[in-house]
C-alpha cells in the first residue's frame, strides 16, 4: 500500500516511516511542509496519506488545508490527519464532503501502533476514523443538551464507538459482548434516534456524527 | 515660573525702556503685514469652492500662523517684563495681579504648522478642512483682523509720545511762527503757541512728553502683549483641558500597567505550577516505570509489560496535560484561524445553540484576538451557566477601527456586573486595550453584552510557530 507522510519534526517523521514500513506499507514520499505535501498528493496518487495538521510554512493548519485542497481535486482521496489537539470544528470540516476515507486522530494515538495501523488501513479502504477525544466532547455536549436521553448507558457506549468509526466486530471486541448483541444495540439506537438505517459502515458513521453535531 | 520672567537665568533678552518705542513701531509693521496675511487667507478661502484656493489657502494660513507665532513670542517677552523679576515696569506696583496669572497660564504655546496627511489635491482639500475647523486658526484670523485697529494703536503710543515731545521741545521754538501763520491756530497740547514766551513754555512740556514716552513705553507694550495673549491664547483653555485629560490618562494607564503586569506574573506562576504538577510529574513517573520495567524484563516479563503500559498511560496523560495548558495560554484554533473560527469552535462545545455571525476582513493583532477570544469565552460560559439560555447569538464585526462584539442570549436576564466577578474580570482585561463592555440585562431577559476594542487589522496570515 502506497503511503505519503507529511510531518515537519524529523523525529516523528522518521518514527512514522519506520512504523508503517514495519507493517508492510510502502512509503512513497515523506515531506515536511504544506506545498510539498500538495505536490506529493498530486504526483504520487497514494493509497493513503498520513498528515500532520500543523506544518510549515505558516505553522498553522497548512496540513489540513492541503488535505482539503487535494480532496477537492480528487474526491475521496484517503487522508489520515494527526494533530497535537483535536477540534470538533475541524472534524466537521473534514466530514463535510461525506466522501469518507478520512481520519482525524490525536498524535498520541501513534504510540498504540496496532490501533494506529488499523486506523490507517481503515481510512485507506474508505472508512471514517474519528479520535475518541472528539467523540467524547460531542457526547458530553449531546448528553448535556438531552439529545441522547433516550439511550441506555450501554447504548451510549456503542454510539460513541460507532462515532469513532469502529465496525460491529471491533465494537464487540472492545465491549466484550457478542456481535449479535452489538447489532441489537445499534438497531435500537437507530430506532430511538430516528436515524436512517444503513448497512454501509461509512454511512452509519456520518449519520451518527451528524446527529451528535446537531 | 522664573523662566517665564525677564529676570530668568539669561534665557531672554531684557526689553529695555529705549527698545520699547522701536518695538512698538515694529509691532505696527507686523500688524500691517498681518492684515495683508488675513486678506490673503480670506481671498484663498473664497476661492476654495472653485478649486483655485485649495493650493493657496494652506500656504496663506501657514504664513499667518508663523506671524502669529512670532507675535506670541514677543507678547511673552513683554508680558514677562512686567513680572516682579523683570525690568522695572510702571505696573510693578501691582505685580501680585500679573504673577499668579502668569504662574497659571505660563507662556503662550507656539503652534506647529498644519501637515497634509495625504498627497495631491485631495490631501490639500482635507488640509483646508483641518485648518478651517482649527479653533486656533480662527483666533489667529480674528487677531490679525483687529490688531491694526486695537493693538497697533497701543503699540504706537510710546513712539508717538516721544515724537510729540521732540516736536514740542525742538521743533516748536523754530517753527511756531510759520505754523501760526498758516494754520488757524497753533496749539501744542493745551498751550496756544502764538508767542516766544509760549514757545519757550512748550519746551519743558515737550520734554515731559518725551520722558513720559520713554518711561511708560514698556507699560504700553505690556498692554499690547495682554491683548495679544487674550486674542492668540484661545488655545490656552484647550491646553489646560488637554493637560487634565493627559494626567487622567497617565493615571489610568498606570493602573492598567499594574494590573497587566500582575496578571501576567500570576499567569506565568500558574503555568509553572501546572507544568510542575502535571507534565513534569508524569514524565518522572514514566521514567520510573520504564526503569522498573527494564529491571523486571528478564525475571518477570508479565509485570514488565504492566509497567510499560503504565509508562504509556503516563505519556498520554502528560500530553493531555500539555494540551490543556496550551489551550489555556493560546488556543490553537485561534492561532490557526483567527477569532471567528475560534469562536465557532467554542460554540461547538456549548450546550445552548450558538450562532456565530462574523464580518472581520483580516486577522486582528494577536494580543487583541486573544483578549477578544477569552472575553467571548467568558461571556458565553456565563450565559450558558447562569441564564439558562437556550440560544445565544454572537455577532463579530470590524468597522471604523473597532472590533465590535455582541453576544445576545434568550436567558432569564438580570445579570449584574457588580455581583459577578466574571464580567468585572472581562472589563478589567478589556481596559488594557481601551476596550469597553456594556451590559443590558433586564429581568426576564434577553441579555445583551456589547464589547468594543479599538484595534488595527493585521495581515491575513500570522505565523504562530
Amino acid at each position: 500500500m502506497r503511503v505519503v507522510i507529511a510531518e515537519d519534526l524529523f523525529l516523528l517523521r522518521d518514527g512514522l516511516t519506520h512504523l508503517l514500513r514495519e507493517h508492510g506499507f510502502d512509503i512513497v514520499a515523506a515531506v515536511e511542509d504544506g506545498p510539498a505535501l500538495l505536490h506529493a498528493l498530486r504526483t504520487e496518487a497514494p493509497d493513503v496519506a498520513v498528515v500532520d495538521i500543523r506544518l510549515p510554512p505558516s505553522f498553522t493548519d497548512d496540513g489540513l488545508r492541503a488535505a482539503l485542497a487535494a480532496r477537492q481535486e480528487r474526491p475521496g482521496l484517503p487522508i489520515l490527519l494527526l494533530s497535537q489537539y483535536v477540534e470538533p470544528l475541524y472534524a466537521r470540516e473534514l466530514l463535510a464532503d461525506e466522501a469518507g476515507a478520512i481520519g482525524y486522530l490525536l498524535k498520541d494515538r501513534v504510540s498504540d501502533a496496532g490501533r494506529f495501523v488499523e486506523a490507517v488501513r481503515q481510512v485507506a479502504s474508505g472508512g471514517t476514523v474519528l479520535d475518541p477525544h472528539v467523540v467524547s466532547r460531542l457526547l458530553v455536549r449531546s448528553t448535556a443538551r438531552g439529545t441522547v436521553d433516550a439511550l441506555t448507558d450501554r447504548e451510549r457506549d456503542v454510539l460513541g464507538l460507532m462515532a469513532e468509526g469502529r465496525s460491529n466486530s471491533a465494537i464487540s471486541q472492545r465491549l466484550y459482548i457478542s456481535e449479535s448483541a452489538v447489532t441489537k444495540h445499534t438497531a435500537s439506537i437507530f430506532a430511538k434516534l430516528d436515524l436512517p438505517v444503513s448497512n454501509d459502515d461509512n454511512r452509519r458513521v456520518l449519520a451518527v456524527l451528524a446527529y451528535l453535531n446537531r | 515660573m522664573t523662566d517665564g520672567t525677564g529676570g530668568g537665568p539669561g534665557i531672554r533678552r531684557l526689553p529695555s525702556r529705549l527698545a520699547a518705542p522701536a518695538e512698538g513701531l515694529s509691532l505696527v509693521g507686523t500688524a500691517i503685514v498681518g492684515w495683508v496675511a488675513v486678506l490673503a487667507v480670506a481671498g484663498a478661502a473664497i476661492l476654495i469652492p472653485v478649486g483655485a484656493g485649495v493650493p493657496w489657502f494652506p500656504a496663506a494660513a501657514t504664513w499667518l500662523r508663523s506671524l502669529a507665532n512670532r507675535s506670541r513670542a514677543r507678547a511673552d517677552l513683554w508680558f514677562a517684563a512686567a513680572a516682579p523679576n523683570g525690568v522695572a515696569a510702571p505696573e510693578q506696583a501691582a505685580p501680585e495681579q500679573a504673577a499668579p496669572e502668569q504662574a497659571v497660564l505660563g507662556e503662550l504655546r507656539q503652534l506647529p504648522p498644519w501637515v497634509a496627511r495625504r498627497d495631491g489635491f485631495v490631501g490639500r482639500l482635507l488640509l483646508c478642512r483641518t485648518i478651517l475647523t482649527d479653533p486656533a486658526f480662527r483666533a489667529e484670523v480674528l487677531w490679525a483682523t483687529i490688531d491694526p485697529l486695537s493693538g497697533a494703536v497701543l503699540a504706537i503710543v510710546p513712539f508717538g509720545l516721544i515724537l510729540y515731545g521732540v516736536f514740542g521741545a525742538l521743533a516748536q521754538p523754530f517753527l511756531w511762527a510759520t505754523i501760526h501763520a498758516f494754520a488757524d491756530g497753533n496749539y501744542y497740547a493745551f498751550i496756544h503757541v502764538d508767542s516766544w514766551t509760549n514757545a519757550i513754555l512748550a519746551i519743558p512740556l515737550g520734554l515731559a512728553f518725551l520722558a513720559l514716552g520713554v518711561w511708560s513705553g514698556p507699560w504700553w507694550l505690556r498692554c499690547h502683549a495682554r491683548l495679544t495673549r487674550r486674542l492668540l491664547g484661545a488655545g490656552r483653555a484647550q491646553l489646560a483641558r488637554e493637560r487634565v485629560e493627559l494626567t487622567r490618562r497617565v493615571e489610568q494607564l498606570d493602573g492598567i500597567r499594574t494590573e497587566v503586569t500582575d496578571a501576567s506574573a500570576a499567569e506565568l506562576r500558574r503555568i509553572e505550577r501546572d507544568l510542575h504538577d502535571g507534565a513534569q510529574a508524569r514524565l518522572v513517573a514514566m521514567g520510573m516505570s520504564l526503569d522498573a520495567a527494564e529491571r523486571q524484563l528478564e525475571r518477570d516479563p508479565d509485570s514488565a509489560r504492566a509497567l510499560l503500559l503504565q509508562a504509556r498511560q503516563a505519556s498520554s496523560a502528560a500530553l493531555a496535560d500539555l494540551r490543556d495548558l496550551v489551550r489555556g495560554i493560546h488556543p490553537p484554533v485561534l492561532a490557526d484561524r483567527g477569532l471567528p473560527d475560534a469562536v465557532r469552535a467554542l460554540a461547538l462545545d456549548m450546550v445552548p445553540d450558538v450562532t456565530v455571525d462574523a464580518a472581520i476582513p483580516a486577522r486582528l493583532s494577536p494580543p487583541t484576538e486573544a483578549a477578544a477570544y477569552f472575553a467571548v469565552n467568558e461571556v458565553l460560559t456565563n450565559a450558558a451557566k447562569h441564564s439558562g439560555a437556550k440560544r445565544i447569538d454572537v455577532d463579530l464585526r470590524y468597522d471604523a477601527g473597532r472590533l465590535r462584539i455582541e453576544v445576545t442570549d434568550d436567558g432569564s436576564g438580570g445579570a449584574d456586573p457588580a455581583r459577578g466577578s466574571g464580567l468585572r474580570g472581562i472589563i478589567r482585561r478589556l481596559a488594557a486595550f481601551d476596550g469597553t463592555l456594556a451590559l443590558d440585562s433586564p429581568p426576564g431577559g434577553p441579555t445583551t453584552v456589547r464589547m468594543e476594542i479599538p484595534c488595527a487589522l493585521s495581515s491575513p496570515k500570522t505565523s504562530s510557530s
